[in-house]
């Protein structure tokens, strides 16, 4: 305490930084969770397996990928090289798309020649429906974005 | 001006075109590849005891699944999926053909595919040949089978999806493993219409 007598700017820096995150918390949990569209995409570009031909390693699709019902719960894929290409679940012809929708919260595991696993997942998580559930994903977002 | 109203009709009919398959692929509720290309054909030995040609069945929707007789949970699942949805279709189940491509020739041959696919729905085919045979139409799609194991009672990991051509011979759509019957009546019959 004596230490704040001395030096008032740790109150208002302490006051500010409390502020700023209750705000943050309460905008977490009272902000509604939105995404542009319900796409999440992943193209393989072109020249890709010339790349890979080259002894280049090219990761496109991550081995986990997390979606949301409701709001981003569509898995949408891409080749836009110039050969068929086994991109996710699926073989795909040159410029073709792949768009799978899902409708259940779980884990999807596909088959996948693209990883060195040889598998794919797709975690679905349920749609955040009060304060909490909102809080709770937000904060595993961050978290899953920086493991 | 005369040459330019001819093409109308032209351009609304490619107009509704696309937008009628927008419209698909919003709804259904398998995977949707976008543009649909030909889907492989193929022929090999049908569990009937004739040869098992893809593009005769050109006018149904081909419910088309690669799996094995001793598969011990995927192939049960997803068979019994196919007859409940057959059933569920009522007449327009005969505009429905689903097709059952072994993914071990070694140890299904025509009669057992027959056996073990009567126990299902009767009207279910089984296709079966050569091991390189097999696995050129694996290759065709997409589909990988892996043997795991040795000796005779050896498992095979597979690609457990179904694919779904439509009346045309299009590969429209890809079923993930895990839906339910309704969800196949509801793209069938879209896929009808």
């Amino acid at each position: 305490m004596r230490l704040f007598h001395k030096r008032p700017w740790m109150v208002i820096a302490a006051s500010t930084a409390a502020v700023a995150a209750s705000g943050a918390v309460a905008w977490a949990a009272f902000a509604p969770v939105t995404f542009g569209s319900r796409e999440e995409t992943f193209e393989i570009p072109k020249g890709t397996w010339a790349r890979r031909m080259a002894g280049n390693k090219v990761e496109i699709l991550p081995s986990r990928i997390y979606l949301t019902l409701g709001i981003r719960d569509v898995l949408l894929l891409k080749n836009q090289d110039d050969v068929p290409q086994i991109f996710g679940p699926t073989l795909m012809m040159p410029g073709q798309s792949f768009r799978l929708p899902f409708e259940l919260a779980s884990s999807y595991q596909f088959a996948c020649t693209a990883h060195a696993s040889g598998q794919m997942t797709v975690v679905v998580d349920a749609q955040p429906g009060n304060p909490w559930q909102r809080l709770v994903w937000r904060a595993r977002r961050i978290f899953r974005a920086v493991a | 001006m005369r040459y330019a109203t001819r093409l109308v009709p032209l351009w609304a009919c490619m107009l509704l075109s696309v937008a009628a398959q927008a419209a698909e692929s919003e709804a259904l509720k398998a995977g949707i590849f976008n543009p649909a290309r030909e889907a492989p054909d193929f022929s090999v030995a049908g569990s009937d005891g004739a040869p098992l040609v893809l593009s005769a069945y050109r006018g149904k929707v081909v419910v088309l699944a690669f799996g094995y007789t001793s598969c011990p949970n995927v192939c049960p699942v997803t068979l019994a999926v196919l007859a409940q949805a057959h059933r569920k279709l009522g007449a327009l189940g005969s505009q429905m053909q689903v097709i059952y491509i072994t993914v071990d020739p070694e140890r299904d041959s025509a009669a057992r595919l027959k056996q073990y696919l009567a126990a299902f729905d009767p009207s279910f085919v089984g296709g079966t040949g050569s091991a390189q045979q097999m696995a050129a139409v694996r290759k065709s799609y997409g589909v990988t089978a892996e043997k795991i194991g040795a000796g005779t009672d050896y498992a095979v990991a597979h690609s457990s999806f179904v694919y779904l051509i439509t009346r045309d011979g299009k590969l429209r759509a890809l079923m993930p493993f895990g839906h339910k019957a309704d969800d196949y009546v509801h793209d069938i019959s879209m896929l009808l219409n």
